[in-house]
């Protein structure tokens, strides 16, 4: 069967992700960790991040929503989202999350519910492209799926 | 199937974090581990076998818990209630347990917090995310402190009335206890007679 075009288009599409700052090396890093023993590993691992975040995205906007706010706790959970998009290479999430961490620390709420918006929005964008980057991935099949080694 | 001239050793990871548990969890099986994980620090304590504020072994082991030696334990730093730093002391605290190396892991790199867990009696500090580069660091952690641990079992075999002692002669190696002092085969030296684990590939 030929992949050649499948593949360009996987290629381009990772290329574009990496461009536009969506993802960094950690994704690499992850992609790197996949074989036959576990041939599933990235998308498994993203699919935990996104069920993870969006959990702390529901507890960050009820935090934001209790009056006194308590930034200490929004810290906190801003930092669990942070790690754990690092781990899976989410560059942009990572950015938006330091920018939140640095309302809380200026105890800016207005600073605070501006970046939760955008950090909702990169979620969601992030989740819809590797969506489709992963659906790409499994037309090839999981012989064809070291990305890494396509160079 | 070859015959392996060892078992593979096994690393107690520990994340709140689930995506990062299983990032760690693969980044160890890539490496050759066998890997055990737990979500915070209290569940890490009871694994190895700690129960409550007592920190010395407990009279009567459970049966399970007598297979599982542990050979390394890498925790995160930041987690609520217990942290890793205070797993970390509660380790170095243990009789038992103060031999296991310890890593811990951050994803902020702040150097009196390296240098507060460096002091406590961790072996290593991984910066978040952590890579597969970092795994080759453990090993030599691991058999640095399995050689501490034979000379000290070659010191007191004489007086060693621990009653979590194997059932079997202290110079047989078939089985593994919750104290991984039990260990006896070093690296290369000898083939240990194949157990119910199963090579990750």
């Amino acid at each position: 069967m030929d992949y050649s075009n499948l593949r360009r288009q996987i290629i381009s599409m990772k290329k574009s992700l990496f461009d536009q700052g969506y993802l960094d090396e950690q994704f690499n890093q992850l992609e790197e960790l996949q074989d036959d023993s576990s041939p599933n590993f990235v998308e498994e691992v993203v699919a935990l991040f996104f069920k993870d975040s969006s959990r702390l995205l529901t507890n960050i906007e009820r935090a934001l929503e209790k009056y006194p706010q308590d930034f200490y706790r929004l810290d906190s959970l801003a930092h669990q989202f942070k790690g754990s998009g690092s781990s899976i290479g989410a560059l942009r999430m990572k950015n938006e999350c330091s920018m939140f961490k640095a309302h809380c620390s200026d105890r800016n709420l207005e600073g605070c519910r501006r970046s939760l918006q955008k950090m909702k929005r990169e979620h969601a964008t992030l989740k819809q492209k590797l969506e489709t980057y992963f659906q790409l991935l499994r037309q090839v099949g999981p012989r064809e799926r070291a990305v890494n080694s396509w160079k | 199937m070859a015959v392996a001239t060892e078992t593979p050793f096994h690393v107690l990871a520990v994340d709140d974090s689930l995506p990062d548990r299983k990032l760690i969890e693969r980044l160890l099986k890539t490496s050759s581990f066998q890997v055990t994980t737990v979500d915070s620090g209290s569940k890490a304590l009871e694994f190895l076998g700690i129960h409550g504020e007592d920190s010395s072994p407990p009279v009567s082991v459970h049966a399970d818990q007598l297979e599982v030696a542990v050979n390394l334990i890498i925790t995160d730093y930041c987690m609520p209630g217990m942290t890793g730093y205070d797993l970390l002391k509660k380790i170095k605290e243990s009789t038992s347990l103060r031999d296991i190396p310890v890593v811990i892991m951050s994803s902020e790199n702040i150097p009196s917090r390296i240098n507060r867990c460096l002091e406590e009696g961790a072996d290593e500090f991984f910066l978040k995310p952590v890579r597969l580069s970092d795994m080759s660091k453990l090993k030599p952690h691991i058999l640095k402190s399995r050689c501490k641990e034979h000379y000290h079992q070659e010191q007191h075999q004489q007086s060693d009335s621990n009653s979590n002692e194997c059932s079997n002669p202290t110079n047989s190696n078939s089985n593994e206890c919750s104290n991984s002092r039990k260990r006896k085969a070093e690296d290369n030296e000898e083939v240990l007679p194949q157990t119910n684990r199963s090579r990750h590939s």
